[in-house]
């Protein structure tokens, strides 16, 4: 069963199930009809917020709950209050739900890098085991705590479950769309004055690889997902090539209100706070025990989302390049004019 | 392929820069170059101009897409013209097997493949990406390999390429956030005249600074404001035989402050916490702390060299967990370049500073109290002390942990009196 298959994400990963031979049975479950065809899985259109779930689970001898329905945005929601109660009454929902069904063999979640919070006094990388500095006090990244916390509880109920919490940096790729790929897509991207700080990305289909074999296998524990390196805000803005406006930090908050207010993009103060300070996660877990390599490194994946995605801007690599030509032209032709033609003839 | 778009850049050019082209290549290439520039002012179609068959060669391996755009579009043609062109002199002077006809390989799928899709009206990002990534490999090449090349020109192209990869974001960061290249050519270059002309920075005991492997430096701090970090940087990476960079150890205060903090990563420093001094000793990185922190940079002149307590020890149980080296280094001259008298404790409680120093000169003469004083400065580092002889668990010793701060403090303390005895003015 996966929750949250109506987005984009969990549709994709509920096509991906259903195609596979092995696996019988794949129950999407939202609160909307999917926009994505879903293929042979079938849907319920069950809120996960009430105990419909429960029958669901129950009817269906579900083994494998996958739960992405986690959600990042409140404008896709329906407004804050609505969004926090998907995702955490909603995840109480459902892991009452499974805690009630002896069927249930494996939970996986998709949760975020957000839970670690970002803070200038922030270590360079976050393990697993590492707390936050900075509590998330709001949002998203505060629902995913409480999500995480409310999963854990669950795991110590159930001991006989196995339980895989993964951690997603931020997704770019060619589809996903999330507030970060819409920022990107602004034609002047607003930054903090003074701050370039470090991201991380995964590519969506590493992604789906990762939640592929936490699925079908048995791998219980926490981890961080990421892509390999890291890439700053402004290279990432510079790889897109678009201008980029630098504002004094006290207009952080406001930046974000404008945002909100136009619609174009949703951030919360808790992403403003990650685009001054960033955050980078370790990886060494999911690569030693879950013995996963993703493909994208940080870099090839927004190269990836950028080049997809068509956001190149105005100041696209294309354009420096050749802007830096006619510039060495100019400069080294007349420069040296006197002295080419000797060298020629020599 | 986005992945293999980074190192290749690089990778070439510093190639190209090694080999020392032959008088009779490096005619050729200026020839072929030159052909380059005449066919671009014509506008003639460059690929049958008088280029050697190598270049017609290179250009119809290399130069599929370019030529299909050339043919559509009449402002590429130049362009991708002069790539074709241009890639001629790559076979003759390069090592054959290596530089050129190995990328030229590397290139050919993605030009292909951008070949395919039609080449009339707007070019699709994918393709921008690809041509940007290849074509100023060209540029470089031709005019670092040209014998008429003059220095100044080689500094131009380079400069160019820098800007243009800064603007491009083709840059490679580590995971500290550390930017090598803009912290050589941008950030420590402004301050080497500090270091040669006006500090006059002598250093002492380079030899006990391991060539490789993780190695923890620990120094005294002073200054007020904290130079004394960037002159034994620089130190290390211009005087050191393996040039090593020193990364660092900041306060959380650092990161959170604009343009310091970003620019405090940019060039290799992070956060003062296990975490991180563990993770970069690990990584077999040189390793800068000033254990003292503020207490050290902000104290007042007339407590000149006298360490102040050093932290908690932490930069010990680090060495001692990774069972790498401490060498104390002691810093002599940094602090009399800003004498501070006094301290403006109300005002640096209302910026959220540690301390706003009254120097000689500073607030009285405005920014020229900025200036800092000329002193000379000896930085000497001291002799190792091993750590990898203790147990694997003494890291959990705190009474081991705070001997060996004394060891170093003391040793560190000692060789600054011996420094102050040998010294004779304090600027000369």
């Amino acid at each position: 069963m996966v929750t949250g298959v109506s987005r984009y994400l969990g549709g994709r990963f509920a096509q991906l199930l259903q195609a596979d031979p092995d696996i019988s049975r794949v129950i999407g479950v939202d609160v909307v009809p999917p926009k994505q065809d879903l293929g042979d899985a079938e849907f319920v259109r069950a809120d996960i917020r009430n105990p419909i779930i429960s029958k669901v689970i129950s009817q269906a001898e579900v083994d494998t709950v996958v739960h992405m329905s986690v959600i990042a945005t409140p404008v896709g929601a329906g407004g804050r209050a609505t969004m926090k109660e998907i995702n955490v009454i909603g995840t109480m929902q459902l892991l009452a739900a499974c805690q009630k069904a002896p069927s249930v063999r494996k939970l996986v979640v998709k949760s975020s890098t957000a839970v670690y919070g970002s803070s200038p006094r922030d270590p360079s990388m976050f393990t697993e085991d590492l707390e936050p500095n900075a509590l998330a006090r709001t949002g998203y990244a505060k629902d995913s705590v409480e999500v995480e916390s409310y999963v854990r509880g669950f795991a110590r109920r159930r001991p006989d479950v196995s339980v895989t919490t993964l951690r997603f940096a931020n997704f770019v790729g060619p589809k996903v769309q999330t507030a970060l790929t819409a920022y990107f897509s602004l034609p002047v991207v607003p930054t903090v004055l003074g701050f370039d700080p470090r991201l991380q990305f995964v590519h969506e289909r590493d992604g789906l690889e990762v939640l592929w074999r936490t699925t079908l296998d048995e791998h219980p524990g926490t981890f961080n997902i990421a892509g390999d390196g890291v890439i700053t805000l402004w290279q990432a803005i510079r790889r897109a090539g678009r201008p980029g406006l630098p504002l004094p930090q006290p207009a952080a908050p406001w930046i974000g209100q404008v945002l909100r207010r136009l619609g174009v993009a949703d951030f919360s103060p808790e992403q403003m706070r990650f685009l001054t300070h960033g955050r980078v996660v370790d990886t060494a877990r999911m690569k030693t025990v879950l013995g996963f390599e993703p493909r994208y490194s940080t870099v090839a994946a927004f190269d990836d989302f950028v080049a997809q995605q068509q956001v190149s801007g105005p100041l696209s690599p294309d354009v420096v390049g050749a802007v830096e030509r006619r510039l060495l032209d100019v400069l080294v032709h007349t420069g040296s004019a006197p002295a080419q033609p000797g060298g020629i003839d020599a | 392929m986005p992945d293999a778009r980074v190192i290749p850049i690089d990778g070439g050019e510093r190639r190209r820069r090694t080999p020392k082209p032959s008088a009779r290549d490096a005619v050729a290439a200026g020839a072929a170059r030159a052909t380059g520039e005449r066919s671009r002012r014509r506008t003639t179609s460059p690929l049958i101009d008088p280029a050697s068959a190598a270049a017609a060669a290179a250009a119809t391996t290399a130069g599929k897409g370019g030529s299909g755009a050339a043919r559509s579009k009449p402002a590429a043609r130049t362009r991708k013209a002069k790539v074709g062109a241009e890639a001629t002199p790559e076979p003759t002077t390069g090592t054959p097997g290596a530089a050129g006809p190995s990328r030229a390989r590397s290139k050919r799928p993605a030009r292909s493949s951008a070949a395919a899709t039609p080449p009339a009206g707007s070019a699709p990002a994918a393709f921008d990406e690809l041509s940007a990534a290849t074509e100023p490999d060209g540029d470089d090449a031709s005019i670092l390999t040209g014998p008429e090349a003059s220095e100044w020109e080689r500094r131009i192209a380079g400069g160019l390429a820098f800007v243009r990869r800064r603007l491009t974001g083709d840059i490679e960061v580590d995971d500290f956030g550390f930017d090598p290249e803009l912290t050589d050519k941008v950030l420590l270059a402004m301050m080497r005249p500090l270091y040669e002309r006006y500090f006059r920075v002598e250093t002492r005991g380079l030899e006990n600074v391991p060539a490789e492997g993780g190695a923890l430096v620990v120094a005294n701090h002073s200054g007020t404001v904290p130079l004394d970090s960037v002159m034994t940087q620089l130190a290390l990476l211009d005087h050191h035989s393996a040039h090593r960079h020193l990364r660092m150890l900041g306060a959380d205060l650092v990161f959170q402050t604009p343009v310091i903090g970003e620019l405090a990563r940019k060039s290799g420093t992070t956060l003062a916490c296990n975490a991180d001094a563990e993770r970069l000793l690990r990584r077999g990185e040189l390793v800068g702390v000033w254990p003292e922190g503020f207490k050290g940079v902000g104290k007042p002149f007339s407590e000149r060299y006298k360490l102040q307590r050093f932290g908690r020890g932490g930069f010990v149980s680090a060495a001692l967990k990774t069972r790498v080296p401490i060498v104390p280094c002691s810093i002599v001259g940094a602090e009399e370049i800003y004498p501070i008298l006094g301290n403006m404790k109300t005002l640096a409680r209302l910026l959220g500073m540690p301390y706003v120093p009254v120097t000689p000169t500073f607030p009285w003469l405005g920014p020229l109290g900025m200036i800092p004083l000329p002193s000379k400065w000896i930085i000497e580092f001291g002799v190792p002390i091993a750590t990898d002889g203790f147990a694997p668990d003494a890291a959990e010793d705190p009474m081991l942990v705070f001997n060996i701060t004394d060891q170093v403090r003391e040793t560190i303390q000692h060789t600054l009196y011996r420094l102050l005895m040998q010294r004779r003015s304090v600027f000369f």
